[in-house]
């Protein structure tokens, strides 16, 4: 319990001790706790940052998702109404292309009778003249009745 | 101190005799204070402790990963941030506390391992050194803070550091300022009552500071051998007594030893942090 020189060399150890301790121990201790803090704190940001990216996300796709559909449903009323013109259209050109083919028709049976009548015509005069040439051969000249023959067929036309 | 060669020592003989250092002069000191005595065992346990603290702070220093830590640097850092959050309550400058938070780590570690070699048995250290010393009666006490050099050497050493950052913070014109006016204010009435005050409160805090510990210790270490007297009487009283006692006491000693050694520690960083502050 006696005093001495062991005191000082007590002081200047306990001088020593911390001098170290501050240059070679304090130091690289407290910056890896520090850096540690760091990572863990930036991890921590990173996974919150990506929780509200999903939630971003997620709401994105749900958006998407509605406009695909509207404009799905767009699409199909468009197409719809094309379709209908488009039928009203081809009913009416089919309409209108039956009408000029059967007044084609008309107009080509109506030439046809035509020529049918005159051939017919024809035919008859000749018959007619064959006739009254083989009645008439013996009792007429048939140049004196020319003018008679002639009249005969106009009337027949 | 010369017991007679036939008979074992007695009781008072065997506790004077662990109570006495081995010093430079080989016998015990007779006076109070004599400056020209060394106490060699206080001096190679504390110093040899010393090494052993910075051997182990430097090692996790060294291998100190930002990444997944290894359970030894964890257990230091568990340490290191206790001491750095106390440091940051109670010392305010960051400055400070680059010097003060490693003092306070120091402190901490080299007592607590200091006040462990309680933990040895009383007579193993003693033995073994008489038995290379070939000196039967050879002097050896192996707990360097149950020594008043020891812990005044520490406390003293924190005193310096007080006054080193009284004048720093306060300037020396300001600290000598505050040492004549403070606690009880500006008057010239008051300036011999206001240093004397100041002079009382620095003495009171450097010996009480060194005291509390030295205290502490001597008491834990004379209980521990009254324990090993009861053993030494070989019968099956005292080897019960011994036991019993000696494990009760063991445990109830690691509390002390870590409270002690944090006690210190605090001490400390209260004192230190009081000279930021002015009055």
């Amino acid at each position: 319990m006696n005093l001495n020189a062991t005191l000082v060399a007590q002081l200047v150890v306990f001088f020593i001790l911390a001098w170290v301790t501050m240059k070679f121990v304090w130091p690289p201790i407290v910056k890896a706790l520090d850096e540690r803090a760091k990572k863990i704190a930036d991890g921590l940001a990173a996974a919150d940052k990506a929780k509200s990216d999903l939630a971003h996300a997620e709401k994105k796709v749900v958006e998407e998702m509605r406009k695909a559909r509207e404009s799905a449903t767009d699409v199909r009323a468009a197409a719809e109404k094309q379709a209908a013109v488009f039928l009203d259209e081809s009913r009416a050109e089919a309409a209108r292309i039956i009408a000029q083919a059967r007044e084609a028709a008309e107009a080509e049976a109506g030439v046809a009778a035509q020529r049918a009548k005159e051939a017919l015509r024809d035919q008859v005069a000749q018959l007619a003249v064959a006739g009254a040439e083989k009645i008439l051969r013996k009792e007429i000249n048939a140049q004196a009745h020319a003018d008679l023959l002639a009249n005969l067929k106009q009337e027949l036309q | 101190m010369s017991t007679g060669e036939a008979h074992a020592p007695t009781a008072g003989e065997y506790i004077v005799h662990h109570l006495t250092h081995l010093n430079s002069t080989g016998h015990a000191q007779s006076a109070i204070i004599d400056w020209s005595v060394w106490n060699l065992d206080t001096l190679f346990f504390s110093i040899g402790l010393g090494i052993v603290t910075l051997l182990i702070l430097i090692k996790c220093a060294s291998k100190a990963t930002s990444g997944v830590p290894g359970r030894f640097q964890a257990a230091i850092e568990i340490l290191v941030e206790m001491v750095a959050d106390q440091a940051k309550g109670i010392v305010h400058s960051a400055e400070s506390r680059k010097f003060v938070a490693p003092v306070a780590l120091t402190v901490f570690f080299w007592i607590f391992l200091m006040n462990s070699m309680d933990f040895l048995p009383v007579d193993l250290l003693p033995k073994i050194w008489a038995l290379i010393s070939g000196d039967e009666h050879a002097y050896l006490r192996v707990v360097p803070t149950a020594d008043l050099n020891g812990t005044l050497g520490m406390s003293i050493g924190v005193l310096l550091i007080c006054l080193y950052y009284n004048v720093k913070i306060k300037g020396f014109g300001g600290w000598v300022h505050e040492l004549f006016t403070a606690p009880f204010g500006s008057h010239p009435l008051l300036y011999p009552i206001n240093f004397l005050m100041q002079m009382i409160e620095f003495l009171a805090k450097t010996v009480s500071h060194g005291m509390r510990l030295f205290g502490n210790m001597y008491a834990g270490e004379l209980v521990f051998m009254l324990i090993a007297l009861m053993g030494g009487t070989a019968t099956v009283f005292g080897f019960l007594g011994h036991v019993v006692a000696g494990s009760i006491w063991a445990v109830f000693h690691i509390l002390i030893v870590a409270l002690q050694a944090f006690i210190f520690m605090m001490l400390t960083l209260v004192y230190i942090g009081q000279a930021h502050e002015s009055h």
